[in-house]
């Protein structure tokens, strides 16, 4: 409950310090003023400047609500797959997930594929989502649990093949799309419309409602698949449902902002350490926890060079990557050897 | 009658049986220890009376049912089964692990004994003072009890024990015996399968010897573990020593 309210204290000091953090100035009592009056109270702080309010309408907020529902999602995505891999080492970018989805999203982007309308990359990002999903998820496990080597192993493998399909698509693309798959890979933020953020809230909300509504099956499901079974659990459901709700979250996540990684590894870990396992609390936390990190994230992105942006997927990398060495080394170290 | 039938049972791994044509019945109120060398198929004769693995051939009920006519949660109700696997894979407290076991009874009427099967289970299994600590960092026979506590926690009129004194010491495992005991005391059945022939003796109602996946024989204690039998089935000689008509089973080291 009180880390409930920290988290959630955290996230809105979060949201508004990255509200006014920019090129273009804006004041506290600015950003308070245009959300009280959007909710219909009017009031004295609120911005005249009609170019401030749209700084904040058309740029700011729309980027903000994004990189919530990108974080809330992939932190849930993380935290899912964990529970379904029975291995706090299972992460969407790491066991190549995101690289599926994000070779979805070049083949559409590439093929100019434009038959489900602006939702083609979205889907188009699931369905190679799911493909690699499925794909580990039918490699990595033996006896209902997956060992972190072949976990890793299979990770590699997928990547491989998700970073050859992407080099294929660069060399076959014309400029304008090669820049935009360059972007994909790095992930970025900028440029969110609110029709983007929209759809990924959507899944983000729906997602992490399902992910809490199976969270007392997932606790359960860390018995291993045999004693879950024997206490009436249909675990082929639960792992096919929750391996699409991967695939959904995922391939929603990264859609419009391209690849982002470690968040589902590193947000969900943390909410362990101080939460304790138990899925629901866990869920929840990490759905804020996720959105939290990149709402922060993100502002770092935008406002560590001066006049220019850094892409959000390195820095998430480069906290994320020492992250997963330590994780990596501590349970080599607790099982004394690399299973 | 009898709570837990098997007809004709028949269960093949890779092509070859594993479990031939084995009729069972165990009654209510009674302990059926299965014995039998390794690779015998008692683990998978086990599997098959839970309903887990399904026949090849041949059938289970279960209070007169087909076990795989029955829904997953309901058969939760009715029977639980402490497996040979007992991690858990992240580092719930011990008491979570506990109360995992009434998850079956979660939207009914028996929830409301959730608290006293949990306490009550604790005890038994003797891991009161374990209750907060985490799962993942108990030694293998801490574990072991505590998964023995998460089974009696389920509260079920059927409990299907899968080498439950493995990895325990010898106080521990007279405990789980007499833990058994006590539920078929309370008019429950239990399927225990053991290695230790003579803790079977001591404890069984009946005890079945498995041979090459085949029912050898199926009786009391001293009906079935007889110097010839044992003999033959697990290929060593033994000598048997009977004690209140108790066999105890003792290799003959010295010929």
């Amino acid at each position: 409950m009180i880390v409930g309210i920290a988290l959630g204290a955290l996230l809105v000091a979060a949201v508004l310090v990255s509200a006014i953090a920019g090129q273009f100035g804006v004041s506290l009592t600015e950003v308070v003023g245009s959300l009280l009056r959007s909710l219909g109270i009017p009031n004295g702080w609120a911005p005249d400047d009609p170019t401030t309010e749209a700084a904040l309408w058309v740029i700011r907020f729309p980027r903000i609500v994004m990189a919530c529902a990108v974080g809330a999602a992939l932190a849930v995505a993380g935290a899912v797959m964990q529970a379904i891999f029975g291995n706090p080492l299972a992460e969407p970018g790491v066991v190549g997930v995101s690289s599926g989805a994000a070779l979805g999203a070049a083949i559409a982007i590439v093929g100019g594929m434009l038959a489900l309308g602006e939702w083609t990359i979205a889907v188009l990002a699931f369905a190679g989502g799911l493909l690699a999903t499925l794909l580990v998820y039918g490699v990595s496990r033996a006896n209902g649990r997956t060992e972190v080597v072949t976990l890793l192993l299979t990770g590699i493998a997928v990547n491989a093949f998700g970073g050859a399909g992407l080099a294929f698509l660069l060399f076959l693309a014309g400029s304008a799309s090669r820049e935009q798959i360059v972007f994909w890979q790095l992930g970025s933020l900028s440029g969110s419309l609110w029709r983007e953020a929209a759809i990924v809230a959507v899944v983000a909300v729906a997602g992490t409602a399902v992910a809490v509504a199976l969270g007392r099956r997932f606790d359960i499901l860390a018995l291993g698949e045999r004693n879950a079974r024997h206490l009436g659990i249909d675990v082929e459901r639960l792992r096919f449902g929750s391996i699409v709700l991967v695939a959904l979250l995922t391939g929603a996540a990264v859609a419009f902002v391209g690849i982002i990684a470690f968040v589902g590894l590193v947000v969900p870990h943390l909410m362990r350490m101080i939460l304790g396992p138990s899925h629901r609390a866990l869920l929840v936390a990490s759905a804020v926890g996720g959105a939290l990190l990149l709402v922060v994230a993100d502002l770092l992105a935008r406002t560590l060079v001066p006049g220019a942006e850094l892409p959000i997927g390195l820095l998430t990398s480069l906290i994320g990557g020492p992250f997963f060495f330590v994780l990596l080394w501590r349970q080599r170290r607790a099982s004394g050897g690399w299973a | 009658m009898g709570v837990i039938r098997a007809e004709a049972v028949t269960v093949s791994l890779g092509g070859r049986a594993v479990v031939r044509e084995v009729d069972l019945r165990v009654e209510s109120g009674e302990l059926l220890a299965l014995v039998g060398p390794n690779g015998a198929g008692k683990s998978t004769l086990l599997s098959a009376l839970s309903g887990e693995r399904v026949p090849d051939a041949g059938r289970v009920l279960v209070e007169g049912r087909p076990v795989d006519a029955i829904d997953p949660l309901e058969l939760a109700r009715i029977r639980s089964v402490l497996t040979q696997d007992n991690a858990v894979s992240f580092p719930f407290r011990v008491a979570e692990v506990v109360e995992m076991g009434r998850s079956p009874w979660a939207r009914t009427p028996g929830r409301d004994r959730d608290e006293q099967a949990i306490r009550s289970a604790l005890e038994r299994a003797d891991v009161v003072h374990l209750a907060d600590r985490r799962f993942t960092e108990l030694s293998g026979g801490e574990r072991a009890r505590v998964s023995l506590a998460r089974v009696l926690a389920q509260d079920t009129p059927i409990v299907l024990l899968d080498e439950p004194t493995a990895a325990l010491d010898l106080r521990h495992q007279e405990d789980v015996l007499r833990i058994a005991r006590e539920l078929v005391g309370e008019g429950r059945t239990v399927v225990v399968v053991l290695h230790d022939l003579s803790l079977a003796g001591a404890y069984a109602d009946r005890v079945a010897l498995l041979d090459d996946g085949a029912l050898r024989a199926l009786g009391t204690p001293v009906e079935v573990l007889t110097e010839p039998l044992v003999s033959a089935v697990y290929r060593l000689p033994v000598e048997v020593l009977v004690r209140d008509s108790r066999p105890l089973v003792i290799p003959r080291r010295h010929p």
